[in-house]
């Protein structure tokens, strides 16, 4: 853990407990996850007890407890991606990946996620790959896709 | 910097004097359209290509104008050139030399750039003779084609602002208020409350400071209207927050953004600190007199974070989780003082309402709903994208004038408004002319105007299933009725979709849907029963056909269907063979094949791979 850097972003927030939220973005942008000691550092720096920030953290679908991969996968299932067959795109996601949403495969590579809808709808289905986006997407493009952020079988393995 | 600062009203009109003489109308100006559906089409390629393109051709003086959502998603990125106002659809940086070196350079159009209409083969124009837009009002997504949010000047050009010296220095507090409440804003957030109500409560609240707030906490699948106002014309919703303040009373104000709207988020922190340096923000406001502050606060992605409790809480760094509203947060919200919270929507309308005031106002829409609504037209509609229309309209001229139609000229089964909280409104009532009254009355609600069309493709039971399941996550668990209502009704309509269906689960659906409209803590919970009920209203018949015959008739649920091969069109290409995840697919090159149903998982994977529409579902 990088104290300097996370007592730079507690200082840039004045470290007023309101600023909870914030605070906890900057530091996941920093790690791409939200370690167990860290959230013990920001709760001391705040003067806020563990269980206040670690309720937080958990209740927001945005913060991770866990280590994430190096892409991020989103397949929307809003709505509008729903009935345009966004769940097929993501049973293609998770049986290439050899994983469920919201988990992370054992190499690190890529982390799945389903998310509520992106906001462009116009696209459904979409995947959105780190921050590329793939619309109209037909499932058998998916595996292609993947290949393109160094896919390979190998990947295939849960993270437990 | 304080050069900027406007003091007076009269400062707010030669600045925009200034502004306008600055613009020679002649120029050529390129607006792209950079919302985030755009974006995701590549509008930023085309934004570089032009600005490169320009100077390669050396075209001296011409205006890119990088702007939020111009609402025609499907067609995006759109591209329109002014001063012709020639708008191009669907345009690839390939386009954009040509463009340039003809539209630009010469005023020429390019014809196969532009929107054809697809029933007659016309071409158009301009944007104003597309349908899509032709059949709108649009009163605040106007001037998101015209203004880059980036830039407070683009805003202030078109009038921005004004309403604000108005109220200010025209207007008591008291008149603002009166005005509001005369022209009976509703809530633009989903319950349609009267906005000057809540207003006058908070005002009258004892407790200082008062707050105020703009929820920004869009978390409907299938809605973006706020989002859109939000990236594309920030100021018109801080204008709004800053004339609310001002009857209200408050120094404070908080914009409460989901982070998943990263460009709302920059935008809106741009608009901020450019109406600071404005003076229009901040002490002394235009040397009114009137002091009010405003921040932006990133949420962190919770449906149930959007109820207004919830939102507070959140706001004060906590867990977005509602509380029981014995007193409602107008009168002790945020730390405990009066709070007003609108959404973004109610916000940016008070401007309008101001400059040209509430007889104009209430000279749209219908009785009891008065103005514009903005919807997100999605799902399976041939025109997606955000539309705004008059109070009143019917639900068949937004699907058909403006949506144009069903997606492949299916024909149309339903639609959902209101999001989660609302409900599937059958092509029975498809002519109904809806507003917040009309749409409760269905059994549905407006919601913050999500609206979902559905073909004859879907199953609304799985649509039931899949609403309740989104609510599932998203319920903060806090109470009861809703935490284990919401848990029992996802795994009474995962039986049914599954073949496992009793007897007796349509009443229980209903008697649960009792209990947590009765009983829940928040609106998530007491509205979260409509899908359910509306669909059980409107298409008992699937229910049944799922409960009594083990059947989907619209072969969506797995459990009940199966995938075969039609031996009359099976050419035997391997392409399913190959394509099968399961290995369920037997067969010899140009011999038919055979799906073995019990390695078959059903994900219809060969379906989507046949080229002769062999593989069926029975």
């Amino acid at each position: 853990m990088d104290r300097t850097k996370i007592d730079r972003i507690i200082e840039h927030y004045g470290a007023d407990k309101s600023e909870l939220v914030p605070i906890l973005y900057d530091i996941q942008a920093e790690y791409r996850w939200l370690p167990e000691d860290v959230l013990k550092y920001v709760a001391k720096s705040l003067d806020l007890s563990l269980v206040d920030v670690y309720g937080v953290a958990s209740f927001y679908e945005a913060f991770s407890l866990e280590p994430r991969g190096k892409h991020l996968i989103r397949v929307c299932l809003g709505t509008a991606c729903h009935v345009r067959g966004g769940p097929r795109i993501l049973e293609t996601a998770e049986r290439l990946l050899g994983i469920r949403s919201s988990e992370t495969t054992a190499d690190l590579k890529f982390t799945l996620e389903r998310v509520n809808c992106l906001g462009c709808c116009a696209l459904g289905p979409v995947m959105v790959v780190d921050n590329e986006y793939y619309g109209k997407l037909p499932s058998k493009r998916v595996e292609r896709i993947l290949h393109n952020y160094g896919f390979s079988s190998s990947t295939e393995q849960k993270h437990d | 910097m304080t050069r900027k600062k406007i003091k007076s009203s009269s400062d707010l009109d030669k600045l925009r004097q200034k502004i306008l003489a600055k613009r020679d109308p002649k120029i050529p100006c390129i607006t792209v359209c950079a919302g985030t559906g755009c974006q995701a089409y590549g509008s930023e390629n085309v934004v570089v290509a032009l600005q490169e393109e320009v100077e390669n051709q050396e075209l001296g003086k011409v205006y890119i104008r990088v702007t939020g959502c111009h609402g025609f998603c499907e067609r995006g990125p759109l591209v329109v050139i002014y001063p012709q106002g020639i708008c191009y659809t669907e345009v690839k940086t390939e386009d954009v030399p040509d463009i340039v070196s003809q539209t630009v350079r010469e005023g020429q159009i390019i014809d196969r750039l532009l929107y054809t209409e697809p029933n007659t083969g016309e071409k158009i124009v301009h944007e104003s003779g597309i349908p899509f837009y032709k059949y709108q009002t649009r009163l605040l997504l106007e001037n998101n084609l015209k203004i880059d949010p980036k830039n407070i000047e683009d805003y202030i050009a078109l009038g921005g602002y004004s309403a604000l010296a108005k109220a200010l220095f025209e207007m008591t507090p008291e008149q603002v208020l009166e005005e509001v409440k005369k022209a009976n804003l509703r809530g633009r957030g989903g319950g349609g409350f009267p906005a000057g109500r809540k207003w006058e409560t908070t005002r009258n609240a004892l407790g200082n400071p008062k707050y105020v707030i703009v929820n920004c906490d869009e978390g409907d699948p299938g809605a973006y209207m706020n989002r859109s106002l939000m990236e594309g014309n920030p100021h018109s919703v801080i204008e709004g927050l800053i004339i609310g303040a001002y009857a209200i009373g408050s120094p404070e104000g908080f914009i409460y953004v989901r982070e998943e709207y990263p460009l709302a988020v920059e935008n809106t922190s741009i608009a901020l600190a450019q109406a600071r340096e404005y003076g229009l923000l901040g002490k002394n406001i235009m040397g009114s007199g009137f002091d009010f502050a405003a921040k932006i606060h990133r949420s962190a992605g919770a449906f149930v974070s959007g109820e207004s409790s919830a939102l507070m809480t959140a706001l004060e760094g906590k867990v977005g989780e509602p509380k029981p509203k014995y007193v409602h947060t107008a009168v002790e919200g945020l730390w405990g003082k009066p709070s007003n919270l609108n959404n973004v929507e109610t916000w940016a309308n008070v401007p309008l309402i101001i400059t040209r005031g509430a007889d104009w106002f209430t000279s749209i829409g219908t009785e009891g709903s008065k103005g514009t609504k903005i919807f997100s037209l999605v799902g399976k509609v041939k025109n997606t994208g955000l539309v705004e229309v008059p109070m009143g309209i019917t639900l068949r001229e937004i699907i058909y004038n403006i949506g144009g139609g069903i997606l492949g000229n299916k024909k149309f089964k339903a639609v959902q408004t209101g999001g989660p909280s609302g409900g599937g409104i059958p092509e029975s009532l498809i002519d109904t002319a809806i507003d917040f009254d009309e749409l409760t009355k269905l059994g549905s609600m407006m919601g913050s105007g999500g609206m979902i069309v559905m073909d004859e493709a879907t199953c609304m039971v799985d649509v039931a299933k899949y609403f309740v399941n989104f609510l599932v996550e998203e319920s903060c668990g806090k109470c009861v009725p809703c935490r284990e209502g919401l848990e029992r009704m996802s795994e009474i309509l995962t039986a049914i979709c599954e073949g496992r269906g009793e007897e007796g689960d349509i009443k229980l659906l209903e008697e649960l849907a009792e209990v947590m409209k009765d009983a829940s803590l928040c609106g998530l919970g007491t509205t979260a029963p409509n899908p359910v009920l509306t669909t059980l209203r409107y298409f008992p018949d699937e229910y049944e056909a799922h409960i009594q015959e083990k059947r989907c008739p619209v072969h969506v649920c797995r459990a009940l269907i199966g995938y075969y091969i039609d031996a009359g069109k099976c050419t035997g290409c391997l392409a399913c063979l190959k394509a099968c995840p399961e290995g369920a697919i037997t067969g010899e090159k140009e011999e038919v094949h055979i799906i073995n149903q019990e390695k078959c998982n059903k994900c219809g994977i060969c379906y989507d791979s046949c080229k002769f529409d062999a593989v069926i579902i029975k």
